[in-house]
């Protein structure tokens, strides 16, 4: 088992259509698979232990990751965000390494000495000259396919692992063969390095759906890309979404995408309102949240356009409010919710959410497999399950706030705060306190042209919340600290709202 | 006779058909297409004879095939005139359920 079948496959039975395009450029299934074959060449033989890759979204990641897989060494997407001195101790940790980037980005690294580099436009330009096979790929399915380094926010980087198995176990059980009609096309602008850009190649190789890359995202470029391209399917993170609807909201006429079909979202957590108003911008799309993890080879959970469509139409309270959760596990993945000590929950009771599924990997270079004896994952995130087994999260265990013994997550009092009129964006976090431990802290982003104070926000969630939840400081910005996947370093936001003391 | 387990890729003895083992329980089984046992991939067949007409319905690619009681699930990675058959029973299509695209 080896994911280089998806392309074998696709390359196979509609070899000619358009598998990637990129400012102009593309590669059809058969292309894509001769300048894989190529690459695969100068990877396989064992001088190498990985296939790395720093660039930005185009049609060389995709050669890189299938060549990787047809050569049977394991491909690392590396970050190319992270500092020279960040990227430098990567590569040591992956040499003796082939390092798949544009000169742009290798002029400000000083290379170890066993990288050996390789230009994204030879490796693209391959795929016309060459005829010659690839070594017959690997068998084993539990040989690693890739590797990815975590963005963790404190201390060394850990590599998280996923094996053929794992990838292929993802798309086989979630993808359709070939469904994709011929007019299909999906823009992809999460990154590269992220499991849901490598998920969104996959996927898309799979079902024979078009795959336009967006370098780096841009909500004017993405709206320009959609019309151009006539994209039938997209994926974002949720601001992204918020971008491009403001974006939206500037241009007027720019309203209609006759073409575009179905929106997939996930990566962090969507706020309500902002889903709300998507539902309200683009009213014949169908939106689907996918949660998952890098740990998890991408999706493990859905709620799908007719629960978007059931949930916003509902006067039922207990219905509508499913809008705000992950939805329910794929048909191969369980899921469960258990207490600190272990005890599987009922519904309706929170605690941390586990997995299991032969997606699910769980392991980490050097660490080994962090599953349980009966194969489930912690995924560190919390949340309960309701009655009708629809989950919803309520943040990081890590991001819990402990006050006076009682758990409080950041959720809930954000979705509150961002419903208050003046509030474009919040973020609320544990700040220590004397008396009770932890206390909340919030970090708010008031909307241009209205006003409101500290105290206004905690009358606003008093009236809304139990008393523990008003935040005990309140700090304001212009704007929160995003990373480009659209989430927030709630580290960095708790070390800024300290040092206002 | 062989071992099938998960992941085990397979070609057709007659046809251009193959393979991929997506779920077997543990033990032996004979596997056919076109009505003779199917190959191991670097296998080749001892003659070079045609799909037995009984066993000749094809199989199309990226199709999943389940025995009666979906016990025995494959992938067909490549298709071919030969149909898929278990022990002697005949395979048949497993209807998709259909996911809305999450990535």
């Amino acid at each position: 088992m080896n994911l280089a079948l998806l392309l074998d496959m696709a390359a196979d039975a509609f070899g000619e259509r358009l598998a990637v395009s990129c400012g102009g450029h593309g590669l059809s299934y058969a292309a894509l698979r001769r300048a894989a074959h190529a690459a695969a060449r100068q990877l396989a033989g064992g001088r190498f232990a990985h296939a790395a890759l720093l660039d930005t979204n185009g049609l060389a990641p995709p050669v890189a990751l299938f060549a990787s897989a047809y050569a049977g060494v394991p491909y690392v997407p590396l970050n190319y965000r992270l500092t020279s001195a960040e990227l430098e101790g990567l590569l040591r940790r992956v040499a003796p390494a082939w390092l798949v980037s544009p000169r742009a980005q290798l002029a400000r690294l000083a290379l170890p000495a066993n990288v050996t580099p390789a230009d994204p436009s030879a490796l693209v330009a391959a795929a016309p000259l060459t005829e010659e096979l690839a070594p017959e790929p690997s068998s084993d399915p539990g040989a690693i396919a890739i590797q990815l380094f975590t963005s963790g926010t404190t201390g060394t980087p850990k590599a998280a692992v996923l094996r053929h198995e794992n990838i292929m176990a993802y798309v086989l059980g979630s993808v359709e063969f070939g469904a994709a009609g011929a007019e299909e096309a999906a823009l992809v602008a999460v990154p590269p390095y992220h499991i849901a850009g490598i998920s969104a190649v996959l996927s898309s190789t799979y079902c024979g759906r078009r795959i336009v890359m967006l370098p780096s995202f841009e909500p004017a470029e993405w709206l320009r890309l959609l019309g151009q391209e006539r994209v039938t399917h997209a994926f974002v993170v949720p601001t992204m979404l918020v971008r491009i609807m403001d974006c939206l909201a500037q241009v007027p006429g720019r309203t209609s995408f006759p073409a575009l079909r179905a929106i997939a979202y996930g990566g962090g957590r969507m706020p309500l309102a902002v889903i709300e108003r998507a539902l309200r911008v683009f009213p014949g799309v169908d939106f689907t949240n996918a949660y998952g993890l890098t740990e998890t080879s991408a999706t493990v959970c859905l709620l799908s356009p007719e629960d978007h469509r059931a949930a916003a139409a509902s006067p039922d309270p207990q219905v509508r409010r499913r809008l705000g959760s992950v939805g329910k596990p794929l048909p191969s993945v369980e899921v469960q919710v258990r207490d600190a000590a272990g005890t599987v929950l009922s519904q309706q009771q929170s605690g941390m959410v586990f997995v299991r599924g032969a997606q699910v990997a769980g392991e980490y270079r050097g660490v080994g497999s962090l599953l349980d004896a009966a194969g489930w994952f912690a995924t560190q995130d919390r949340g309960w399950v309701d009655a009708e087994g629809y989950l919803f999260l309520e943040g990081r265990a890590d991001d819990l706030i402990v006050r006076g013994g009682e758990n409080i997550s950041p959720g809930e009092i954000e979705e509150v705060l961002l419903a208050h009129p003046a509030v474009a964006d919040a973020v609320v976090v544990a700040v220590p306190s004397d008396q009770w431990g932890e206390a909340v802290g919030a970090v708010v982003v008031v909307r241009s042209g209205t006003t409101t104070s500290a105290e206004a926000l905690q009358e606003w969630v008093r009236a809304r919340l139990r008393s523990s939840r008003v935040p005990e400081r309140v700090l304001f910005r212009s704007e929160l600290p995003y990373n480009e996947m659209g989430k927030i370093p709630r580290r960095l936001v708790r070390e800024e709202l300290l040092s206002q003391d | 006779m062989r071992v099938i387990k998960p992941g085990l890729r397979l070609k057709s003895a007659v046809c251009s058909t193959e393979v991929m083992v997506i779920r077997a329980p543990a033990g032996e089984a004979q596997l056919s297409c076109g009505g003779v046992e199917m190959l191991a991939i670097g296998e080749s067949p001892s003659a070079a004879t045609p799909p037995d007409p009984a066993h000749a319905q094809g199989s199309l690619i990226g199709k999943r095939y389940v025995d009666a009681e979906e016990r025995f699930e494959l992938l067909c990675t490549k298709g071919g005139e030969g149909s898929l058959s278990l022990n002697g029973a005949s395979l048949t299509v497993k209807q998709a359920k259909a996911l809305p695209s999450s990535d």
